[in-house]
């Protein structure tokens, strides 16, 4: 078998095993539910938390395959504990005399009672909430993945021999880097400067790609769909467009050449505005196409419970296996736009304008 | 919005910055250099390669054209040494028998003055043998004619009347 095709077979499981995992998870749930209500309100909230980072990593809760993370707070100096003292958010956390509980997702300090009194103007704790880093389940995805990543490009690297012919899964990779190159780099940036920013094109398109791709897997993680990460990959790309602008770039945006001096001084907010509004764009399409992309999917598997009638659960299974595919693509899709785009930036950074004008 | 707000962690973006950090500053050291360096030299030598290999077609073509026109050179130089050939041969056939020629013309000149002399010899050797003979003959008419008194005395008559004193 070729390195291709067992990577075709493995991606056909990344998306194939979820399904009959969640749908065990759900039938286990199901047995104890009663009314079409209660299962809709059931799925709302599983497909929420599906979209929330969790404090411990559980790979299928059911069969009780999970793992507790560490907790790390700066409240009056490092407070690092397991997650498993929450009991999944179900139990208060006591550390050091200090009280933690899980409240929507968040943790907040409390009294020995745990109370979470609300404010009702903002609708939120009163509560403090203490600076919270802690290793979540997103976090350990993104480790776990980066871990992957680097041992994957890292044996490809080196397969390299005097040859210079690569490995099995080297002659998959290559082309995707040469992909990455030869239509993301150069036709955006350029011959002349695209090489500086290979390295991070490259990362970042295979980081966003691997991660939404394990979004897929049976892993229930959603890295990609988090606003946190894809600000971090956004405010990257905006701080090397913006170290990497020259004087055209520059020129371009406060004194746009070519155009009346009235002009230049309308244009010039514009295009300020401009240099936030694209990677804040990008932080945004990345962000909102995973979150749907997971919406949908689980709302589709959500349905397969809601409907009683075979038929319709088959017409509803094949529907979920075809919007599967579509988010294979959407995956890889995303990863390139973002990676397109980031080229675009650079190349618009680094341009020389001589030519036109 | 503001949901979006809260749902920021800070945390989350914390981690993932380092985190993406170093797998970008890793992957860009042991990863991404390696693979690009090898690609870019192999697609360097695979085009020295074919560049090499069309110069090759364009040297064989070259060579090949070189060799027809050696050929063309050649044809003609023989054709010009077999014409030089025919040429000096014609021109030795015709010399020798310009040679002959004049040579024969020679010898007949030669013999024919020879002859001539010969003649001219015999011819003299001729004029006297005849002349020795004229006078023995003579010699012996006038022994036979003198012989007798009678015959002296009528010669020497005639002779007389012949010649008239005046």
């Amino acid at each position: 078998m070729t390195g291709k095709k067992i990577l075709f077979t493995l991606l056909f499981a990344l998306f194939a095993i979820p399904f009959s995992l969640i749908a065990s998870n759900e039938s286990n749930n199901e047995s104890a539910l009663e009314g079409k209500d209660k299962t809709k309100s059931e799925i709302k909230a599983y497909i929420n938390h599906h979209l929330e980072d969790s404090y411990d990593f559980s790979i299928w809760h059911a069969a009780g395959i999970e793992f507790p993370l560490p907790i790390i707070l700066i409240d009056e100096g490092l407070q690092v504990f397991s997650s498993s003292k929450f009991h999944h958010g179900k139990t208060l956390a006591e550390h050091n005399g200090n009280f933690y509980k899980v409240y929507h997702n968040k943790i907040y300090k409390t009294d020995v009672e745990g109370t979470i009194s609300i404010d009702p103007e903002t609708n939120h704790p009163e509560q403090t909430k203490p600076l919270n880093f802690s290793i979540t389940k997103n976090v350990m995805s993104i480790f776990l993945f980066g871990l992957l990543m680097f041992f994957i490009f890292r044996s490809v690297a080196k397969s390299y021999g005097e040859d210079q012919i690569p490995n099995k899964l080297g002659r998959f990779i290559e082309p995707l880097v040469i992909f990455v190159r030869d239509d993301i780099a150069i036709p955006n940036i350029g011959e002349k400067h695209y090489r500086r920013f290979m390295g991070y094109l490259l990362t970042v398109f295979f980081f966003i790609w691997f991660l939404n791709l394990g979004g897929m897997t049976p892993l229930g993680i959603g890295v990609t769909n988090n606003l946190a990460v894809t600000f971090c990959l956004a405010i990257i790309t905006f701080i090397i467009t913006t170290i990497s602008g020259n004087k055209s770039y520059w020129g371009h945006i406060f004194w746009m050449p070519g155009v009346p001096a009235p002009m230049k001084i309308i244009l010039a907010p514009i295009e300020l505005l401009g240099i936030f509004i694209k990677p804040f764009a990008l932080m945004i399409r990345l962000f909102a196409n995973m979150t749907a992309g997971h919406v949908v999917m689980m709302s589709l598997i959500g349905l397969l419970y809601i409907f009683t009638n075979w038929f319709a659960r088959g017409a509803f299974l094949g529907l979920t296996l075809f919007l599967s595919i579509i988010e294979l693509l959407v995956a890889f899709l995303q990863a390139y736009i973002f990676t397109m785009l980031t080229a675009l930036y650079f190349g618009g950074a680094v341009a020389e304008h001589d030519d036109h004008h | 919005m503001e949901k979006l707000l809260d749902k920021f962690e800070v945390g989350l973006f914390f981690w993932q910055l380092i985190l993406f950090l170093a797998l970008l500053f890793l992957l860009r050291k042991y990863a991404w250099k390696p693979i690009l360096t090898s690609v870019i030299n192999r697609e360097d030598s695979i085009k020295e390669g074919l560049e090499a290999a069309e110069n090759a077609k364009e040297q064989m073509r070259q060579l090949k054209e070189d060799n027809k026109a050696l050929l063309a050179e050649a044809r003609i130089e023989r054709d010009q040494i077999v014409k030089e050939a025919r040429e000096a041969k014609d021109k030795m056939i015709s010399d020798a028998k310009e040679t002959a020629k004049e040579e024969g013309a020679k010898m007949i000149e030669a013999a024919k003055s020879a002859i001539q002399a010969e003649r001219n010899a015999a011819v003299t050797e001729l004029k006297s043998q005849v002349a020795v003979l004229s006078i023995q003959i003579a010699e012996k008419i006038i022994k036979s004619e003198i012989s007798s008194d009678a015959k002296q005395q009528e010669i020497i008559s005639a002779a007389m009347q012949n010649a008239k004193l005046n």
